[in-house]
């Protein structure tokens, strides 16, 4: 019976060490083939047209003048007159031709005519939002200690009853909190190249969700799944919105299917930000009341925000986030805008609620004139009693790494450098993680060569470097004499890359996988060897008895007595409750530092540090790696990005990279990141890692500018407009 | 892009040679970070492209006691690294702005000063005055002009360089339209607020091109250029932008050009800023009284009041550090 | 309005008309380049397209032969002419500088050039990176884990040749304020600048 275990600390020989990226060299040098990057033969460049108009009838479609177009091979119209636009970009036509100026100027050469209808895009504006018929009471929730007498009014008991917890308070802070949509931004945008030939599919598709797309193809081209590969080696950003082959992906195939040669097409840069992803964005009004120690007692919020017209709003599970008084009051609006769908964007939800209630929180340490820190860390008595000891942990060591101690001044009360004022802010936050279902093929070589194959995919985590980590640990191999093959839906499938999950994923599936592969050896070893194979042990390249260390064979040796054929094993990992492998739930604290110059608005990060459990870390490097781009996402979000949509015509205005404002490698300041990895936290297993710092940022970037100013500045993206905006309303 | 014929002469008389048969449809392609980008969005739609790329007389600089003569094809980074150039304070820094690398070793100085606006309604292909100028009015102006935006025409001037120059008094030689036409000019002449579509924001004539840029002497004058950016690296467009040149009598300002960028239309001189300073020593409080002066006639749209404030700081840290005072703020 | 004020304000009072009226004729250039590439007597002759023509490019030491348009960037041309595609397209207009190349050794995006301007020019891509030997800028990024997705990735060690080119002696400072032509979503800059460090350091040549 195997026992499917992590070795301990100390016996570990790679997992948890600091391990280069098996396909670094690739992508370092550009040999990493994207699904942009393959053309096969023949290959013709497709390009599909944007509605210009955000909500609109079509009245009519024209392509044949693009069909004239010398280098153009096809042109289709994707809609019908009568056919209603909800948003700007949405795909209309499409042209296939030889050259991208073919292509572009087919574009250029289709009629079309609409009906303009009513357009509405400004959703932070609740009452113009409400006015235009646009705003719809979303879900909320009461929790109160006390309950209602018998015969009282349940309303009228709320009413009062909050009423009476504010006015016990020892501190209130009422305030506007808000956060805009942004977009995810892919740098290599959605699409594909599809490639149909004898009745048989293959879409080298941008993929999240390598083994979860072949039926989507499928369905809409008459044929089943079986007969589609979707393949991915490399894909260029996903963060949430490449999970589905989308319909220009399947059009993509369908236009191969038509013409009969293999067809790419990649959305192009502003459509890809008008329609290929959003996060919601969160408005808030908020009411806090805390005692005199500064723990807060009632919570009374009413959030807005929109996801589009499909739906998708900000949840209300994130209101007040993390730390929850015992009373409180939540509400919801959502707000339709003709603004392109939301789609996951790394932590759903978690990085609006963050930023919208830990900045209220923090205006109640300003309002006590309190420290900060001691604020957040008094109010842990509200956060759920598993995670108390772990926050309050990774508190001290931020403070530590942060000298929150030597740097802190009340708000507003900092020393000035001429314009210039400083300040700290904290944020904590969680996560559940977990490992997501998958399949792993291990195949041991009579020569010694390990192969592994997933239908996982990469998405900058590191996962070909996860799985080469866990099987080299397993057999007592160096990470590089494991060969993953991960991309393809033919492979065992595993699922999405989503919700931090892949690495717990692929680390059960290859460690089970592995064990098991290694049982079947040591049977066959433990023979050679006369020794029992439950006393074997694979380390430092060789099989050997745990009780005589000199009864051993190595690698090779042993998997010479595999015979001709290769050993192959294929395994399902069992995460979940009983799982020593992975588990789920994190917590993670981060402390901002940041600059202000309060004649010109400009926020410079001077610090920033991360201190962030995630059980058992597989590889120190890329979890480093992976902490270090959240706190960078973190920074635009802060302080860069923003959606801009024209309120008359609901145009994205900013939908082009020079517009669309971003940090650059001089925006980032000093990062610092702590992994917290005790013996209790390694004993959990895999967690994963990739959505929960980027959580924190808002709020504790939030926090750090309120702390410098002595005023907060209510709506991210801090920039420089509404940095001096709000201290010009506020007559500071 | 749409599809267009391309030529690349080795001389200024057969670019303008080639650029002749049809006044209008051709463009005159530099380092290609602007024009390209129109052309794939198609807002521009030349029938020829006439490269400069080959023409040795354009990447010339000649730098003597009267001045620099820069050619128009110079790149960005070749004119830093020209020891003439750390005579011109402003000009230097208004190029060691630049974070980008490549903008700074691909972008050529004629093409900085010639770059089209950046105002999302034109790139978005509502033409240079969408709507008459109503578009930008009743929609999102935050990067648009506080000065000269009466008009139809809102737009900022975008070049980062070109403040820096009109306060260095830089003039231009301009080439064409027919063979052997040449013309001087001032630099701040080449910019206009046009004031319906048919006019571009270049006070060019078709097939006119800009060769040379002319800065005389440097004669003792100090100077300085100010940007005020999002980001800390310089890459992105400034927000607001100011240079100052200053010849100084002892510790008064004897002679003063302040010239604002992305605030209007074109480069922005402030006259109300150098009354204010002329005949004072620079320091905080006078700096600070010319950067008050110099938005006592902004006129902010719905979204760009901030800009206001932004043009005042601009104003008085390029004075400060004109006459090597600490500016303050964060760099 | 001080807009009417600046003409006034112009050195003389003159308008460029007036200096138009007295241009003179500029030293006549008359004898053409003639022969090579595309310059040619004839106009017709010195002017290719709108159709295909077959120039060669010099990429990483090789020549390719390719078809282009005159509306091909060099981006298009490095993709599909000559099968190099560690330059990315990520914006159209070179502000990203996902498209990084060196020509004659200077940083540019290939996207915002054309595949005809680069003629003669000596073109080198990220793959000029690669090979038995790992390029230290490369080996610096691997090994301090500076890309992620990796998209964005190729270009950016280009541009960090270049800059180490002109910047051998780097500090941190410069670093910070010197490689912003570049844009990374994934955020792998907190690693870019070590790695960069590194290379500075000599300890990237490992």
């Amino acid at each position: 019976m195997v026992e499917y275990t992590w070795p301990d600390r100390k016996d570990s020989s790679v997992l948890g060490g600091s391990h280069d990226k098996v396909d670094g060299p690739a992508k370092c040098t550009g040999t990493a083939k994207y699904s942009y990057d393959i053309t096969p033969p023949k290959t013709a460049l497709a390009r599909a047209l944007g509605c210009p108009h955000a909500h609109c009838k079509i009245k009519s479609i024209d392509t044949a003048p693009a069909e004239k177009v010398a280098g153009v091979v096809h042109a289709r119209a994707l809609k019908k007159p009568g056919d209603e636009i909800e948003w700007q970009g949405e795909l209309i036509a499409v042209v296939v031709g030889e050259t991208e100026g073919a292509v572009a100027e087919g574009l250029a050469a289709i009629k079309a005519d609409y009906e303009p209808l009513d357009v509405f895009v400004n959703e932070e504006d609740l009452d113009a939002a409400e006015a235009a018929g646009r705003a719809r009471k979303g879900p909320g929730k009461v929790q109160l200690e006390n309950e209602p007498g018998d015969d009282e009014d349940e309303d009228a008991f709320e009413e009062k009853e909050i009423a009476r917890l504010f006015r016990e308070a020892a501190a209130v802070v009422e305030g506007r909190y808000g956060i805009r949509a942004i977009t995810h931004m892919c740098l290599e945008p959605h699409g594909s190249t599809c490639d149909w030939q004898d009745g048989k599919l293959t879409a080298h598709l941008s993929t999240q969700n390598v083994s979860g797309t072949p039926g989507q193809f499928g369905g809409p081209l008459g044929i089943t799944a079986d007969d589609v590969t979707v393949h991915c080696d490399y894909i260029g950003g996903g963060f949430g919105s490449k999970f589905a082959a989308d319909s220009w992906g399947v059009l993509a195939a369908t236009l191969s299917k038509d013409l009969n040669r293999p067809v790419k097409l990649m959305l192009d840069r502003d459509t890809e930000l008008k329609i290929a992803g959003a996060r919601p964005s969160g408005f808030a009004d908020v009411k806090v009341g805390a005692n005199s120690e500064g723990v807060i007692t009632i919570w009374d919020s009413h959030h807005w925000s929109t996801g589009g017209m499909g739906g998708g709003s900000l949840s209300q599970d994130v209101m007040p986030y993390v730390i929850v008084p015992p009373n409180f009051r939540r509400r919801t609006t959502n707000v339709r805008t003709n603004t392109g769908p939301t789609r996951a964007w790394r932590a759903p939800n978690h990085p609006q609620g963050c930023a919208l209630s830990q900045t209220a929180i923090d205006d109640v340490a300003a309002k006590l004139g309190m420290d900060s820190y001691e604020l957040f860390r008094r109010n842990l008595v509200n956060v759920p009693e598993e995670r108390r000891k772990l926050y309050e942990e990774e508190m001290k060591i931020a403070a530590k790494l942060m000298d929150w101690k030597a740097k802190w001044h009340p708000h507003g009360k900092g020393p000035k450098d001429g314009s210039v004022v400083s300040g700290l802010g904290m944020a904590i936050h969680t996560w559940r993680g977990g490992g997501h279902p998958s399949s792993c093929r291990v195949k041991i070589h009579p020569d010694g060569g390990v192969e592994a194959f997933l239908g996982s995919q990469d998405l900058g985590t590191g996962t070909r470097t996860v799985i080469a980590t866990v099987l080299a640990e397993t057999f007592g191999l160096p990470v590089d004499a494991v060969k993953v093959n991960i991309g393809s839906s033919k492979y065992p499938p595993s699922g999405p890359s989503g919700g931090s999950t892949t690495v717990g994923g692929v680390a059960e599936s290859s460690r089970h996988a592995g064990l098991d592969a290694l049982a079947q050896l040591n049977e066959k070893v433990a023979a050679k060897l006369g020794a029992k194979a439950q006393d074997l042990v694979a380390k430092d390249g060789r099989i050997s008895d745990k009780n005589n260390a000199d009864k051993g064979l190595s690698w090779k040796e042993a998997c010479g007595l595999l015979g001709m054929n290769p050993l192959e094993v294929t395994s399902r990992g069992a995460p979940g409750r009983d799982s020593k492998l992975s588990s789920s739930g994190v917590g993670g604290v981060q402390m901002a530092e940041v600059a202000v110059d309060r004649e010109t608005g400009v926020v410079r990060m001077k610090k920033f540090v991360a201190v962030q459990d995630m059980g058992l870390v597989v590889n120190r490097k890329t979890a480093e790696s992976q902490i270090l781009g959240a706190m960078i996402m973190g920074i635009a979000f802060s302080l860069f990005e923003e959606r801009i949509m024209d309120a008359k015509s609901g145009a994205f205005l900013n939908a082009e990279i020079a517009d669309y404002k971003l940090p650059r490698l001089g925006d980032v300041g000093e990062l610092v990141v702590e992994i917290y990895e005790p013996e209790e936290e390694r004993a959990r297993g895999v967690i994963g890692l990739g959505e929960p710092p980027v959580i924190g940022p808002g709020a504790a970037i939030s926090n750090a500018v309120a702390n410098a100013l002595g005023v907060r500045v209510p709506v991210l993206p801090m920039t420089p407009k509404q940095v001096l905006d709000t201290l010009k309303a506020r007559g500071a | 892009m749409k599809a267009f014929e391309y030529a690349a002469p080795r001389s200024e008389e057969e670019a303008l040679e080639l650029l002749a048969p049809e006044p209008g449809t051709s463009e005159v392609l530099a380092g290609g970070t602007d024009l390209l980008g129109l052309m794939k969005k198609m807002i521009v739609t030349p029938s020829r492209v006439v490269s400069l790329s080959r023409v040795a007389s354009l990447k010339r600089i000649d730098a003597d006691s009267q001045g620099m003569r820069i050619g128009a094809m110079v790149t960005l980074d070749d004119l830093l690294a020209h020891p003439a150039t750390a005579k011109y304070p402003a000009l230097e820094q208004a190029l060691r702005g630049f974070g980008s690398l490549q903008m700074q070793s691909q972008g050529t100085l004629g093409g900085e000063l010639c770059q089209r606006p950046r105002c999302w309604y034109f790139r978005g292909g509502h033409g240079l005055l969408a709507e008459r100028g109503r578009a930008v009015a009743e929609g999102d102006n935050r990067f648009h002009a506080i000065f000269d935006n009466a008009g139809p025409a809102k737009f900022v001037s975008p070049s980062r360089v070109a403040p820096a120059l009109v306060a260095l008094g830089a003039t231009l030689r301009v080439i064409g339209p027919e063979p052997g036409d040449e013309t001087q000019m001032p630099l701040e002449l080449l910019y206009r607020t046009p004031k319906d579509e048919r006019q571009r924001e270049h006070d060019l004539l078709p097939n006119q091109v800009v060769a040379q840029i002319v800065l005389p002497a440097a004669d003792g004058r100090r100077s300085a250029a100010y940007e005020v950016h999002h980001g800390a690296g310089g890459q992105d467009d400034p927000i607001v932008s100011a240079a100052a040149s200053l010849t100084m009598h002892g510790n008064i300002v004897a002679d003063a050009r302040i010239v604002l960028g992305q605030v209007a239309p074109t480069p922005w001189t402030s006259h109300e800023a150098i009354r204010a300073i002329v005949g004072a020593p620079v320091d905080q409080r006078t700096a600070e009284a010319a950067g008050e002066a110099a938005v006592s006639v902004a006129a902010p749209l719905s979204h760009n009041q901030f800009k206001v404030q932004l043009a005042k700081v601009a104003v008085k840290r390029a004075l400060l550090k004109a006459a090597g005072l600490q500016t303050g703020g964060l760099a | 309005m001080s807009n009417v004020e600046k003409h006034a304000h112009g050195k003389s009072g003159f308008s460029r008309r007036s200096f138009l009226k007295g241009s003179g004729a500029a030293a006549a250039a008359t004898a053409l380049a003639g022969g090579q590439g595309i310059a040619g007597a004839e106009e017709a002759s010195r002017v290719v397209g709108p159709g295909m023509s077959k120039i060669t490019l010099v990429v990483n030491g090789q020549s390719h032969k390719v078809d282009v348009e005159p509306r091909m960037t060099l981006l298009e041309a490095l993709r599909y002419g000559a099968g190099l595609t560690g330059a990315k397209p990520i914006s159209g207009d070179g502000s990203s500088g996902g498209s990084t190349v060196l020509i004659d050794g200077k940083p540019a995006s290939a996207s915002a050039l054309l595949a005809m301007d680069c003629e003669g020019k000596k073109i080198t891509t990220s793959e000029s990176l690669a090979g038995d030997k790992l390029d230290p800028v490369a080996g610096a990024f691997v090994n301090h884990d500076a890309s992620q997705c990796g998209f964005c990735t190729p270009g950016f060690v280009v541009a960090v040749k270049a800059f180490l080119a002109k910047n051998p002696k780097a500090t941190e400072e410069e670093i910070r304020a010197g490689l912003n032509g570049n844009l990374c979503r994934c955020g792998t800059y907190g690693n870019i600048i070590p790695a960069v460090l590194d290379v500075v350091k000599g300890a990237g040549n490992g």
